[in-house]
């Protein structure tokens, strides 16, 4: 029981930072249609953008956790997003109104891209990064068993409510919002009644790319260890996470995030950790066979 | 209605029994039941929303009824209790007297068309517009040319009964493409054809397939009236020349009155009126359905079509108005 | 180009085709413009650049001006501010000089939209057909032609070409899933992955030897392509692309911790080479020297592999042709324009589907097999997801359903990428290209499919003509799933 309690606390913990990734997976893909492919790799970057900006700072002499924290959290998020617009700009949007599969080819040349990119510019070797938050909470101790919940996982769990919570309202409630659903249903409508499609489009990428830098942040902060590869399992796992919660619904993605990674950890704590992977693809396999529309999505209905 | 028995329903190709389709807590049909006779053209019409094209969907397949028996006869005289026997032995199709039953609402819809011989087109024209007029009309004798091709081996070797069977079937295509007037266009694609042009193709697919029961969702829709004068001709000469029964779904009165043999209105997902084209031209409850309803007539209408209905097209009891409709 | 042209992605396919000309149109600059004075000129693309400088400044502050490494007590950061100003200006100038040439270059008369056809009567000898048949021409003669041109470098240029055949063949039978039949497939490197290991562990288990596997690893691949393949069938699209990606990570998780059976990652060795008739490729007895009287020269197996896979890939790319004439060919045509009316002509579009899978899935596996007796050695390593990317972008690079195209994208991108390494005087100026080869190849995807969206060769020619054969322009021809 208490072996299942610590487990549960460690799956919510990966599922919201492959929730937060998904989230950029369905937005995207809401309001184009496209798998961006290259998501994962924003992700890395974003946890590469905060190593540095962590590294740098501490080399000026600021040292105050908290603070640093801060100003790493929104450093990481204004670049990556730089990195979100950007890839949009050059990759996507000339290819708008094209033929479904180019968009896809060139998410995937970014992909491969910025991996090298990175490599390239930042070596191929891991990049260890020492726990900065220590701590926790002891929930249960009886007789040797532990259950904890550790500082760093509240602050996860913490970050990833509250962003979902403003997002959700970003969505529903403001003017914004309402003009990416807009582009969503029709974009030649939405444009048509004074919707500026294109920022639409990019702010969309924009918000994406920065939750995935806090995503990037978190792992970051989490495993303290990052190198330039990243993020292509951990952009699968969040697809694999989007499409299972119903891709295109916000809280879909946090749902299918939180389920991808309960099933992960679960599966390495009482089976095997070498087959984590093929338990998560295994599951989605199944949900979409079963489900085809994922678990919040809306059903597909045939129009002949 | 007509108490008495009608031609369609001593021989029926399709009969619809108690059919019934509900989508979620909306039925699209209710209870419906109809029959289509042998070697007849036989119009659904009724106003938009009435549930034509789910009757459609539901006798090619694409939709599984919630209730009810939609039975397809191959052979002159099939009498009931054959269809009720093959009904009980739940089976999806088989052989009785003098021919063979399907039970469509059991089986996969390319089922329907390859075994039991219902071919359809559809509202929005499905054609496959990458490939030329001609591949169309070959895609659709693929179950003929799959057998004759070994299932690809013996095509792959390329051996003689597989070039004889292939001959055949462009002859057959080249038939119709005569037949449609669409010969000069046989290897322009089929996106490039003008609409009245896809229409007609789209029935030449669909009569390559070689059906019993042919399914027209809105020939004539987007047709100017020259068009749609050569269509009345096409469907004759199907239902004439190659005994095949039409079933079809039509807004346009003229060709709807000109050609059929047999019309059923529905609306709101019931039949209201069941006869020949004079029939139905002067039932009150079509008048009603299609028009709306007068304050003075309104007892001669049932209660549950009284309430805002819609009107969208016009047909009346005049032909001329039925002229200037269109 | 106006909010509203830019706009718009789920159109009709005649409007998207329209859209398509008017942005070809408009590409750079929007048309209809005066032809800017060179003042204007001149500062509008100081303007432009500075913009592109200043992003691409903030993009790679954090890659280019700082480097983090592994050091003594924790992670170590340095400094490298002249590297990130030089790639600044070197966007900069970079940006400015397509600006001022190519943008903002005056106006040669784009007078409206250039209507292309979309229809065109080939000729009885096509360009095509011709450049065709000199390809085949040149393939056939390509080791005498390196053995007497280039014989220092004639090794390595032939371990290329093979390198490059067996993509051309991988990416001829992912043509069929996605050009053909269009099911997107993102996981074709299983299907490579399951010849390979068949081959590996039936030579292994049974001594058995190349030509026997071959036949069998291509029905162990096409039983998988069946496999996995069902439970996928009712999926569209995307969802279709993500399923197909999972199985083959599957695959690939698998390999690598059976370890009892694949070896893990450790691989599997010793696998036999391919033999001529019984006679193997060394020196000694049994041997084709020995029996030919031809002196023993290592290259011979170079020869001799580079033409079993010319072999193969022809007989997939004759199969290929074939096969689009045939009725289960044009189902997987028609089914990729669309799949309710398939249905509703009475083709069971779940065989269509399954017979595409498996029969691409048999040629990855005969490429696989191939693969693991050119190496002698093989692992997981080998079949990431990246080569199912790779042969993706292959297939969409090269021109969905076109075969040629597959020939000159293969070319281009394992070929081009792979001759970067050889250029010394890139080396001379500190420059090694190797490493860079995957990231190039990453932008050389991303600037085709920018250029031309619907890859390079990009019309299709009808698999049953009345009268004349004409081709068909991309534009009309349907991408297949999603709708």
């Amino acid at each position: 029981m208490e072996y299942f309690l610590q487990q549960l606390i460690n799956g919510i913990t990966l599922g919201s930072i492959y929730g937060l990734i998904a989230i950029g997976y369905t937005m995207v893909y809401g309001i184009i249609g496209m798998i961006n492919f290259a998501h994962g790799e924003i992700f890395m970057i974003g946890s590469f953008i905060a190593l540095t900006a962590f590294l740098a700072l501490a080399a000026l002499g600021i040292t105050f956790l908290p603070l640093v924290l801060l100003i790493i959290l929104i450093v990481a998020m204004v670049f990556t997003a730089l990195w979100g617009w950007s890839i949009e700009r050059v990759a996507y949007r000339p290819l708008r109104g094209s033929f479904r599969l180019a968009p896809l080819i060139t998410a995937i040349g970014m992909s491969i891209f910025l991996q090298n990119f990175v490599q390239v510019t930042q070596g191929a070797r891991v990049k260890p990064l020492p726990p900065q938050v220590t701590g926790g909470i002891t929930l249960i101790d009886q007789g040797g068993t532990v259950v904890q919940i550790s500082y760093m996982q509240l602050i996860i769990i913490a970050t990833t409510t509250v962003l979902m919570i403003g997002f959700s309202f970003l969505i529903s409630r403001t003017s914004l919002g309402r003009q990416q659903r807009a582009c969503e249903q029709d974009q030649k409508m939405a444009s048509l009644l004074g919707v500026n499609v294109d920022r639409t489009i990019s702010l969309t990428f924009v918000m994406g790319a920065c939750l995935a830098a806090v995503a990037g942040l978190m792992y970051l902060l989490y495993y303290g260890v990052i190198d330039f590869y990243i993020g292509f399992l951990a952009g699968v796992k969040a697809f694999t996470a989007a499409v299972l919660g119903g891709i295109g619904s916000l809280p879909g993605a946090m749902l299918g995030g939180l389920a991808i990674g309960l099933i992960e950890t679960f599966w390495s704590g009482y089976f095997s950790v070498e087959y984590k992977d093929v338990a998560a693809f295994s599951i989605l396999v199944i949900v979409l066979i079963f489900m085809p529309s994922g678990l919040l999505g809306r059903p597909e209905v045939e129009k002949v | 209605m007509s108490a008495t028995t009608s031609a369609w329903m001593l021989d029926p190709v399709l009969k619809v029994e108690h059919l019934t389709m509900r989508f979620g807590g909306l039925t699209a049909i209710d209870n419906l039941s109809f029959e289509v006779g042998r070697g007849h053209i036989t119009a659904l019409i009724g106003p938009n929303g009435a549930g034509k094209t789910t009757v459609f969907n539901c006798v090619t397949g694409f939709y599984k009824p919630t209730e009810g028996r939609i039975s397809l006869r191959r052979g002159r005289g099939i009498d009931d209790a054959a269809v009720e026997e093959l009904t009980k032995s739940g089976q999806q199709f088989g052989n009785v007297a003098n021919g063979s039953v399907y039970l469509l609402e059991r089986m996969p819809d390319f089922k329907i068309t390859e075994v039991a011989g219902v071919a359809r087109t559809f509202q929005n024209i499905r054609l496959f517009g990458g490939m030329t007029v001609l591949e169309n009309l070959l895609v659709a004798q693929h179950n003929r040319l799959m057998r004759a091709s070994g299932f690809t081996f013996a095509g792959l070797l390329g051996l003689p009964g597989y070039r004889r069977a292939a001959e055949a079937a462009k002859d057959n295509a080249i038939t119709w493409l005569k037949h449609t007037n669409l010969l000069d266009r046989a290897d322009d694609p089929a996106a490039d054809l003008p609409y009245g042009a896809q229409r007609r193709l789209e029935i030449a697919r669909a009569m390559c397939t070689g059906p019993a029961l042919l399914c027209l969702d809105e020939p004539a829709a987007g047709l100017n009236p020259r068009e749609s004068a050569e269509l009345n001709t096409l469907l004759r000469y199907i239902r004439d020349e190659h005994d095949v029964s039409v079933l079809l779904i039509e807004h346009d009165m003229g060709v709807v009155m000109e050609i059929s043999d047999h019309i059923i209105v529905l609306d709101y997902g019931k039949k209201i009126s069941d006869g020949t084209a004079a029939e139905v031209r002067n039932d009150p409850k079509v008048i009603a359905a299609y028009l709306g309803v007068d304050d003075e007539e309104v007892d001669a209408v049932e209660e549950d079509l009284a309430a805002g209905l819609p009107h969208a097209t016009s047909p009346s009891t005049t032909t001329q108005a039925q002229e200037s409709r269109s | 180009m106006s909010a509203i042209t830019s706009g718009i992605s789920q159109t009709p396919e005649g409007a998207e085709r329209e859209l398509e000309n008017q942005r070809d149109a408009a590409r750079g600059e929007p048309p209809y413009t005066p032809a800017p004075s060179a003042d204007s000129r001149l500062a509008a693309s100081l303007k432009d650049a500075a913009m592109t400088a200043a992003v691409v400044a903030v993009l790679t502050v954090f890659f280019f001006a700082f480097r983090t490494d592994i050091a003594v007590g924790g992670l170590n950061l340095t400094f490298r501010w002249p590297l990130w100003l030089s790639w600044v200006a070197i966007a900069f100038a970079g940006r400015f000089l397509i600006s001022y040439f190519l943008f903002r270059a005056p106006e040669r008369a784009v007078a409206g939209v250039s209507k292309s056809t979309s229809v065109r009567p080939a000729k009885r000898f096509s360009a095509g057909k011709i450049f065709g048949i000199v390809m085949l021409l040149a393939a056939l003669a390509l080791p005498f032609i390196l053995n007497t041109l280039l014989p220092s470098h004639n090794r390595y240029l032939l371990d290329l070409a093979i390198l490059i055949l067996t993509y051309v063949m991988l990416g001829w039978g992912l043509n069929i899933v996605v050009g053909l039949a269009g099911l997107l497939d993102l996981g074709y490197v299983a299907f490579y992955a399951v010849g390979a290991y068949s081959f590996a562990l039936l030579a292994q288990n049974f001594e058995l030897g190349f030509w026997v596997c071959l036949p069998m690893a291509g029905f162990f691949a096409a039983m998988w392509g069946i496999v996995l393949g069902f439970p996928v069938l009712r999926l569209r699209g995307d969802y279709l692309a993500i399923v197909t990606l999972a199985f083959g990570e599957i695959i690939r998780v698998v390999l690598l911790n059976w370890t009892d059976f694949t070896g893990g990652p450790n691989g599997l060795l010793g696998i036999p080479k391919p033999t001529l008739f019984g006679l193997e490729f060394k020196s000694g007895a049994g041997s084709f020297a020995e029996a030919t009287g031809i002196p023993y020269s290592p290259i011979q197996r170079f020869i001799f592999l580079y033409y079993i896979i010319l072999a193969l890939a022809l007989l997939t790319n004759f199969i290929t042709l074939r096969l689009r004439k045939l009725p289960i060919g044009r189902a997987w045509e028609a089914l990729r324009e669309d799949e309710i009316a398939c249905r509703s002509l009475g083709i069971n579009t779940t065989n269509v589907k399954l017979s595409a899978f498996a029969t691409g899935a048999m040629f990855g596996g005969f490429a696989g097999s191939f693969f693991a007796t050119r190496q002698g050695f093989i692992s997981p390593e080998s079949f990431t997801f990246i080569e199912s990317a790779i042969i993706l972008a292959i297939v969409v690079l090269g021109g969905l359903g076109s075969q040629v195209g597959v020939v000159i994208a293969s070319v281009v991108m394992i070929g081009g990428i792979e001759l970067l390494r050889n250029l010394g005087f890139l080396h001379a100026l500190g420059f090694d290209p190797t490493e860079y080869r995957m990231l190039i190849f990453g932008l050389a995807m991303i600037a085709i499919m920018v250029w031309k969206p619907r890859g390079l060769v990009s019309s299709r020619s009808p698999s049953a003509i009345y009268k004349e054969k004409k081709k068909i322009g991309a534009d009309l021809v349907a991408q297949g799933e999603g709708h």
